[in-house]
């Protein structure tokens, strides 16, 4: 930096104070965002103040009273036009508010409080010393193994703190896709990404296990959050500014005014292409496209089966929530650049994805490669970079996200002695023992493997229909023959549960408390309705399609 | 608003199908009979669309069209032309003898086999099929079509995976392996090609704007809608494709024998006489209306393979040592006719190509279902098991015979007339393709015979001396059927009044004249 640079950035530091004016922040439209963050710090109130026994109640009242709350308040913004017309740039030009925005945060609420009702459910564990328990450790400070690990379980104690943790994730999961500068989008990542890493760690069962996969998930994500602050610090080198309007005008090349203090660094392309390389793969990691998909197999495995259905669903909406916008509106300028790039990537992570998933013998792992299979196809809708690509991507994002929830619950149920028995082979004849449970699953695997008249194939139309309209036909075939791919373990997984002979020491199905099963309903619900008639839904995320610069 | 016909066919027996999967597990005999009476209003139903069809009216008639996913440009857009009606028949002909064929073949085995057969499961999925088909015939918006040829996989799937014959002659946990590898392969076969059909689907809809079959068609006739050359033919390529693994073409039906073989003998015959016709009939409506150019463009080829289908399946028929596999193999052999028929663009060869399916439904039907009875008896497939059937089982033998003949298409009864008209049809445009295919008849000769001659005739074989006629019950199945292949084996003028409108509609749209008759000038 030059002698000059230093100099003004000292004189800009020492503006006069009187300049600042007070922030003016649009409290009404940030309304689901600012219930969810209070319900989160409530619920650590309750964790403080509310005795042991109340406290999961207390937690499970506050957290549904809240998401729905939230929920409502999103669905009044988009009733009052806050999606189209009114769609606007609020609080300082920290957060947008349009169509886009206001799609995924009332998909992740809804997908937050599905998931709500897998933790909070206490019916398929057995009882340990006469008390009910649900699927995370009874204390997650002790160490799995020791005296005071046995102690915590005879007394009974249940980690609800796992519930403000859950808002806080969702907190971050709402800014993640409004966020409209990049502090926001980095401070959002943040907050919803260390509940999640926490949440990894609490498995009541497998602790080591868990505890592992949530340290890989952790030293992971670390890396891609510097990745993703160092893109952010280029960017601001680049563009003089965290704000994505304006980047966007100076990567189009209608600002000129130069920032004296960077004057140095301002319009440098290489400044530009590495730093939106850099941002671009902390989000890929979040969605877990190839080649940064590592984390996901461990981390789906490892983590409580309810976490990792929330998990799954919410952060892949929240991450791709984010990903359009940057792409959308702060790159569409470099769109020549990376469209070739993503290109590369949505081909790898269909191929890729759907290709190992067919030697995996685990049923979480399965899931975990089918969802980076998933991830490959939406992001075939991201590159049609058309407003209908956008609204493709909204519908498909919440299609998957009910059938991704419904799936893990399921999984929750097929327990054997260890807890939940997620080894394929003990899935084998679960059709025969226990025919509902297994025909829902079923129901699940069609919808991930696209058949028609679930939710998973409108979903799958949508972006490849998206994708061939922009141009991308190649991608839609390359879709097609990964989806062939996908198709064979989807069905592999039916043929042990309806064509195998049942071991003798299977797993049994626990009878689920009415949470569970609200959160499986739920789910086979959506995919029957948005596979049959999704005309209406298709309206609302087209509606949602167009970004507000 | 009128009655909407074409949807109450179809919805009666997937209505059914939940009902018949409903009725609780101890009342077996119960859920039988409910599907039988479904199927047979079913029936009810498709002659009531029959009789209101008017053979010299509009191109689609009893038309339904209503809004369904604006945003995909799908509507629920349904219409029958005489293929249509015709096969639309022929399904919900055959359902209620499926069914009744099927009457015990998902009753549960003997205490100590610890095989599942949900008898319930087992209708309601026939049932549904049913259902599926018919709306696959109805279709006339591309998507709408795709969904439900698609979608009739699973409940296919579940038909072969999950039950079979009762006995099998390497036991009980090989069989149980076989089952599911027949079942998993018929999937993944027919998945990929209605995969590859998905990506052309899209693109028909970039290129056209909508999915009405219709509307395209006409704008592709009226010269409004434009296909770059190339385009037009990889999206006939990829439709063409999915068919041809439904029908199946060769090289694309090796599926098809094993799916056959080890499924139950009314499962068999719902593959091949009524869920394959689905990829014909496709070919008919959707490659030669969208594509016309385009078919014009892969006819050689497809006769060549057409061609291939006939000749090698017959061979390999010849060779088969069980029962449901040969009839598989003359399957094949017997679509290949049909593909010839429909791409050797002269009226008589689609002409017969349609009333080729047809009589292959019923004469399949006839020699499967009759070749179930006698497997059943005697717990084997292997057709060395067998000798002097007709000695011990004359009715059987007889009517298994009948099946045979009609396979070989002996003059008099139905499936003649069809091969005649498809060799006629060939023969005026394509003289040696025709002549070559004349040898796959030779063929049909030796493998039903020599099958006839091995298992009927020859000295009694000691496990069948004591194998009892047909049943009430079977004869009821099989009677109408023969009855059917010799009325429309004289005269098949019913069929032919219905099918012919439509297909000479067919032939306008590929702008394909009959080759004139020519007389060759003296020189």
């Amino acid at each position: 930096m030059s002698a000059t640079a230093v100099h003004s950035l000292w004189t800009n530091a020492a503006d006069p104070i009187a300049k600042i004016d007070a922030p003016k922040i649009e409290y009404g439209q940030l309304a689901p965002t600012l219930i969810i963050v209070g319900a989160a710090i409530v619920g650590i109130l309750i964790e403080a103040f509310v005795p042991r026994k109340s406290r999961y109640y207390a937690q499970m009242f506050v957290s549904v009273v809240a998401l729905a709350a939230a929920f409502a308040a999103v669905v009044a913004l988009a009733a009052d036009g806050y999606g189209t017309t009114k769609a606007h740039i609020a609080a300082m030009g920290a957060i947008a508010v349009d169509g886009p925005a206001l799609f995924l945060q009332g998909t992740i609420l809804l997908a937050a409080l599905v998931g709500l009702f897998t933790f909070a459910e206490r019916r398929l564990d057995p009882e340990a010393h006469g008390n009910r328990v649900d699927s995370f450790a009874a204390q997650a400070a002790s160490v799995p193994g020791s005296e005071s690990e046995k102690a915590a379980v005879k007394a009974g104690f249940t980690t609800t703190e796992v519930f403000p943790l859950l808002m806080f994730a969702v907190t971050g999961m709402l800014i993640f896709p409004a966020a409209n500068d990049l502090l926001t989008l980095f401070v959002a990542l943040e907050v919803l990404s260390l509940p999640l890493y926490l949440l990894c760690a609490l498995a009541r069962r497998k602790r080591l296990m868990s505890q592992e996969a949530a340290v890989k998930y952790f030293l992971l994500g670390a890396f891609a959050s510097a990745f993703t602050l160092f893109g952010i610090a280029m960017l601001y080198g680049y563009a003089g500014s965290m704000s994505y309007a304006t980047i966007a005008q100076v990567v189009d090349g209608t600002v000129q005014d130069v920032n004296p203090a960077l004057a140095d660094t301002m319009g440098n392309d290489a400044l530009l292409l590495i730093g939106a390389a850099l941002l671009v793969m902390g989000l890929l990691f979040k969605v877990g496209a190839v080649p940064f998909h590592m984390w996901t197999p461990d981390v789906y495995q490892g983590a409580p089966t309810p976490v990792t259905g929330f998990m799954a669903a919410a952060t892949k909406v929240a991450a791709f929530g984010a990903l359009l916008r940057l792409l959308y509106v702060v790159l569409p300028g470099l769109r020549w650049d990376w469209r070739p790039v993503m290109w590369a990537v949505a081909i790898v992570t269909m191929l890729g994805g759907a290709i190992v998933a067919i030697t995996q013998t685990d049923i979480k792992r399965l899931l975990a490669y089918s969802s980076i299979a998933h991830a490959g196809f939406i992001l075939a809708g991201v590159i049609a970079t058309t407003p209908d690509g956008v609204s493709s991507v909204l519908f498909y994002l919440a299609a998957y996200s009910f059938v991704t929830i419904g799936a893990f619950a399921v999984v929750t149920l097929v327990r054997d002695a260890g807890g939940e028995a997620t080894h394929l082979s003990k899935w084998a004849g679960l059709g025969r023992r226990s025919p509902l449970v297994a025909a829902v699953f079923a129901v699940f695997l069609l919808a991930f493997a696209g058949i028609p008249l679930t939710s998973g194939f409108a979903g799958k139309f949508a972006v490849f229909k998206a994708a061939a309209e922009g141009g991308a036909a190649p991608l839609v075939v390359i879709g097609v023959i990964s989806s062939a791919i996908a198709a064979f373990f989807y069905i592999r997984v039916i043929v042990l549960m309806f064509f195998s002979e049942p071991r003798p020491e299977g797993p049994t199905v626990a009878v689920p408390s009415p949470l569970t099963m609200t959160a499986i309903g739920v789910g086979v619900a959506v995919t029957v309705v948005l596979g049959v008639a999704p005309q209406y839904f298709l309206d609302l995320a087209g509606q949602a399609g167009v970004f507000v610069r | 608003m009128s009655f909407p016909l074409l949807t109450a066919t179809a919805a009666l027996p997937a209505v059914g199908a939940i009902a018949t999967a409903a009725v609780p597990a101890a009342k077996r005999t119960a859920a039988k009979w409910l599907a039988l009476l479904v199927s047979l209003a079913t029936l009810v139903l498709a002659i009531v669309v029959l009789v209101r069809f008017d053979p010299d009216g509009d191109r689609y008639q009893l038309t339904e069209s209503h809004a369904w996913i604006a945003d995909f440009g799908v509507r629920y857009e349904l219409g029958v032309d005489g293929i249509a009606v015709a096969l639309i028949a022929l399904t919900a002909l055959l359902i209620p003898f499926i069914i009744l064929a099927g009457w015990h073949d998902a009753d549960p085995l003997e205490t100590g086999s610890r095989r599942w057969r949900p008898t319930q499961g087992f209708f309601a999925l026939i049932l549904a099929v049913e259902a599926m088909v018919i709306l696959s015939f109805e279709a006339t918006d591309v998507f709408l079509f795709y969904i439900f040829f698609e979608a009739m996989l699973i409940p296919m799937y579940f038909l072969i995976g999950g039950f079979g014959d009762r006995a099998h002659e390497h036991g009980e946990k090989a069989a149980a392996t076989q089952r599911s590898y027949a079942a998993v392969k018929f999937l993944l076969y027919n998945l990929v090609g209605g995969l590859i059909m998905l990506a052309a689907v899209i693109g028909l809809y970039v290129v056209a704007g909508n999915f009405s079959l219709q509307e395209i068609a006409e704008a592709r006739a009226g010269g409004t809608l434009d296909m770059a050359t190339d385009t037009e033919r990889w999206l006939f390529l990829g439709f063409f494709f999915a068919f041809a693994v439904k029908a199946p073409l060769w090289p694309l039906h090796t599926w098809l024998p094993n799916a056959m073989q080890e499924s139950t003998a009314p499962v068999a015959v719902l593959i091949t006489a009524v869920v394959d016709k689905v990829g014909t009939f496709a070919m008919l409506r959707f490659c030669l209306q969208l594509f016309p150019e385009a078919s014009k463009w892969a006819t050689p080829v497809i006769l060549v393979l057409a061609l291939i289908s006939i000749i090698y399946g017959a061979l390999l028929a010849v060779g088969q040592r069980d029962i449901k596999r040969l009839v598989a193999y003359a399957s094949i052999s017997h679509f290949g006719f049909i593909i010839m028929g429909i791409f050797a663009m002269t009226s008589q060869g689609q002409s017969g190509a349609t009333l080729y399916m047809i009589n292959h439904g019923i004469s399949t039907a006839a020699l499967m279902l009759v070749a179930g009875f006698l497997i059943s008896r005697r717990g084997s497939r292997l057709i060395a098991d067998y000798g002097g059937v007709q000695k011990v089982a004359p009715v059987l033998a007889g009517t298994f015979l009948i099946g045979s003949l009609a396979t070989l298409s002996l003059p008099g009864l139905a499936p003649f007339v069809s091969e005649f008209l498809v060799l006629v049809g060939t023969f005026t445009r394509y003289p040696v393709i025709g002549i070559i295919a004349t040898f796959g008849i030779v063929l049909a000769a030796l493998y039903t015979l020599v099958l006839y001659q091995r298992t009927m005739t020859g000295p009694v074989k000691p496990a069948v001396s004591a194998m009892p006629d047909l049943r009430v019950r079977e004869l009821v199945v099989v009677a109408p059927l023969v009855v059917l292949l010799i009325f429309l084996g004289v005269y098949p003028k019913p069929v032919t009044q219905i099918i012919d409108p439509a297909v000479k509609q067919t032939m306008s749209d590929v702008q394909k004249k009959d080759p004139q008759p020519e007389v060759e000038a003296a020189k």
